[in-house]
């Protein structure tokens, strides 16, 4: 049951509330028990197609090629569609607020890199006949050598995942192949010690297996437009994603969405909507695109598979002085958001702890993995798990009792947190006592007195003298090997989408061949900001208060 | 080639025409239109689909549709009474028994099978009833206490 404590931060807070606290009926509750709620699969518009996509039986591989003759004469059969149909066949997600490279194709063409990508659709008057017209697709395979673990990815010599970077690792701010914190001098701490402590931690990916599937259907409509029904958990996002990748205005596309047969992140990629669309543009049809469970499972991206390595340097007394970790995140074969959850994992470091001396790496792996994305608290979870699994070990090995460890080590308002930002708002001894006091975990006194509000700041609130990082700002680049650019295109003239979307180059300009924009041309973004970049606030530090 | 199959639907005679091995989930949304039972994996384990044949919970996805041949098929369209809520709706309702509400077609028809049978039902025999019902938001206990509230609340009537 919901409680609320009220003796806490009473001061701080307005309790006039009128809803939380009470029970209010979910306005979509009636629609649920009768079954009347429309999910994107409860639509069907006369004449609609059904989509099917081939998908890659190898984890690694060469596409020598691809034969579709049979299976488009086949039965029922309205359209195959390849790679090269589909208009901006690359794409990474966080493009759209420049953040990361094109990677992904929507359609493989020369390569394909996990089990289960996507590489023919086909478009056909019942479910069956397009999965009985996959089956006579030919693709002549050339298997390549394959890697499934992190650090042997970043190893020189490994196998290249992803031609789009080079080095098996994503590159952040064009010079970075990881995120990294460095406050004080973490070796200088490990030497004053009287405990180092260090672990490797292990966190498999997740599926996050909502009970709807993947899926959409795209219809078009009497205006040119096409509308889209969908279970995705960003709306506007996957619109601007397809305009993107099917090279339109994004006016021209109509998403209906909201009702989602649960998501925890896996809606999030735009899975399905961009063929869904690019079907019924090219059949006049509606077209309905739904990934069954294996697919779901293959082709959705999971939570990313997490190591996690921690050292800690701690005095007797159970003060940590030191705390170095470093994270290799599984993004799979592709970006997709993982590249992200490892921002918000290095926000995240050393945990809600004051810690003088904190050095972090946190590196977004490429593998031949399903892509890895979105799911519940991605990039913290996982560490939040290794690091209190870490300080339940630090507790043990001084014999102290672990709740009282972790409130003589908790961040309190006013302390400078690894980040060099001001704990505000901290909390961290307030819930270790309520936690004790629901679990009947035995408090010292003095435990129990302490405050989030007080014994911060001062000298805690010091940045540590922090020695210049020497320490390179790429751990690898496997570029030794050849890196053909596979699945990118011919360089795409400039569309409407680009010139809205895509940030200029900072350093070389265009050269004087570029092909010039196609007509009409909207009118040129104004300088400033770049769309949504303000609401994202742990990629570009726009901070909230 | 197609085949003809004539069933009781909430009580209605309905008729449709399926594909050799058409499971009953497809004949249901595709062919006469109630699109109550949601597809949720096609292989059986997740309870979406799940409708009652002849008064016992089945998984339709995995029901041959020409199975059904001369038999009563219930599905959650057929749940009210007439414009009033069935007791398990209106303890679905009241108990938030619902979050997503993907699986909550299934779980109303697997619990109607349980409270037809045995209308004073133990916890347990809650749990058991719905064990092949997956919530993936994870609110079976708001479930399970709304199935019980049905309970109930049917016995006053």
């Amino acid at each position: 049951m919901l409680e609320f404590r009220k003796e806490f931060f009473a001061d701080e807070r307005d309790d006039k509330l009128n809803v939380v606290g009470k029970g209010v009926q979910r306005q979509d509750m009636l629609g649920h028990v009768t079954g009347t709620t429309a999910f994107f699969d409860d639509h069907r518009p006369a004449g609609l197609l059904h989509l099917k996509v081939l998908r890659s039986p190898h984890a690694h591989a060469r596409l020598r090629g691809i034969d579709t003759t049979a299976a488009e004469r086949a039965p029922g059969v309205r359209r195959v569609i390849r790679g090269a149909d589909v208009p901006r066949n690359l794409n990474t997600l966080l493009g759209l607020i420049g953040f990361g490279k094109d990677d992904e194709p929507s359609l493989a063409t020369t390569k394909v890199r996990y089990r289960g990508e996507p590489i023919i659709a086909i478009v056909a008057d019942s479910e069956r006949e397009a999965m009985e017209a996959l089956a006579l697709i030919r693709v002549d395979y050339d298997p390549l050598p394959t890697v499934f673990d992190v650090e042997e990815a970043l190893k020189p010599g490994a196998p290249l995942v992803n031609e789009v970077y080079p080095g098996n690792a994503f590159e952040y701010y064009e010079h970075f192949d990881h995120q990294r914190i460095r406050f004080g001098d973490v070796e200088a701490g490990f030497r004053t010690a009287d405990h180092v402590l260090e672990q490797r931690y292990q966190m498999s990916p997740i599926e996050q297996a909502p009970t709807e599937t993947n899926g959409s259907i795209a219809a078009p409509e009497t205006n040119g437009r096409f509308v889209v029904y969908t279970p995705t958990q960003g709306l506007f996002f996957s619109l601007d994603t397809c305009a993107k990748i099917l090279d339109v205005e994004s006016n021209r596309l109509h998403f209906i969405g909201g009702t989602a047969g649960g998501g925890f992140g896996g809606k999030v990629d735009c899975l399905t909507e961009p063929l869904a669309i690019l079907g019924a543009m090219l059949t006049g049809r509606p077209v309905r695109y739904v990934l069954g469970r294996e697919e779901e499972m293959q082709f959705g991206g999971p939570r990313s598979g997490e190591r996690i390595y921690i050292k800690d340097g701690m005095m007797r007394d159970g003060r940590i002085v030191a705390r170095k970790v470093t994270v290799y995140f599984d993004s799979g074969a592709y970006t997709r958001l993982t590249s992200y959850g490892a921002v918000k994992c290095a926000a995240h470091i050393p945990g809600p702890y004051s810690i003088p001396n904190v050095s972090a790496d946190c590196y977004t792996v490429f593998t031949n993995r399903t892509p890895a994305t979105a799911m519940r608290g991605f990039g913290v979870t996982a560490v939040d798990w290794a690091l209190e699994c870490q300080m339940d070990k630090l507790a043990h090995l001084i014999g102290m009792n672990p709740a009282e460890f972790r409130i003589l080590n908790a961040y309190r308002d006013g302390d400078m947190k690894a980040h060099r930002r001001e704990a505000k708002g901290t909390a961290l001894i307030e819930c270790v006592q309520v936690a004790a006091e629901k679990a009947k975990w035995p408090l010292s006194e003095a435990a129990r007195r302490e405050e989030s509000r007080k014994g911060g700041g001062g000298v805690r609130a010091e940045i540590t003298p922090t020695p210049r990082d020497t320490t390179p700002k790429r751990r690898n680049s496997a570029g030794a090997q050849a890196t053909a650019n596979w699945d990118r295109p011919a360089p795409p003239a400039t569309t409407p989408f680009q010139e809205r979307f895509t940030p200029p180059a900072p350093s070389a300009p265009p050269p004087a061949s570029a092909v010039p924009p196609r007509p009409p041309e909207p009118p040129a973004p104004p300088a400033g900001p770049k769309p949504g970049a303000q609401r994202f606030s742990s990629v570009f530090g726009t901070r909230r208060r | 080639m197609k085949t003809p199959v004539q069933f009781r639907l909430n009580g209605t005679s309905v008729a449709v025409f399926v594909d050799g091995g058409a499971n009953l989930l497809t004949a249901l949304r595709d062919g006469v239109g109630d699109l109550t039972p949601k597809f949720g994996c096609g292989q059986g384990t997740c309870g979406a689909c799940t409708v009652l044949v002849d008064g016992e919970p089945r998984l339709s996805c995995i029901t041959l549709a020409e199975t059904c041949e001369g038999r009563g098929v219930e599905t959650l369209t057929g749940l009210k009474q007439g414009a009033d809520l069935h007791p398990l709706q209106t303890a679905f309702m009241e108990h938030f028994a619902a979050q997503c509400g993907f699986c909550t077609p299934g779980m109303l028809m697997a619990a109607k099978a349980l409270l037809d049978r045995n209308p004073r039902p133990t916890r347990d025999e809650v749990v058991e009833a719905i064990a092949g019902n997956i919530c993936r938001c994870t609110g079976y206990e708001p479930i399970i206490d709304a199935i019980l509230a049905a309970a109930q609340s049917a016995r006053r009537y």
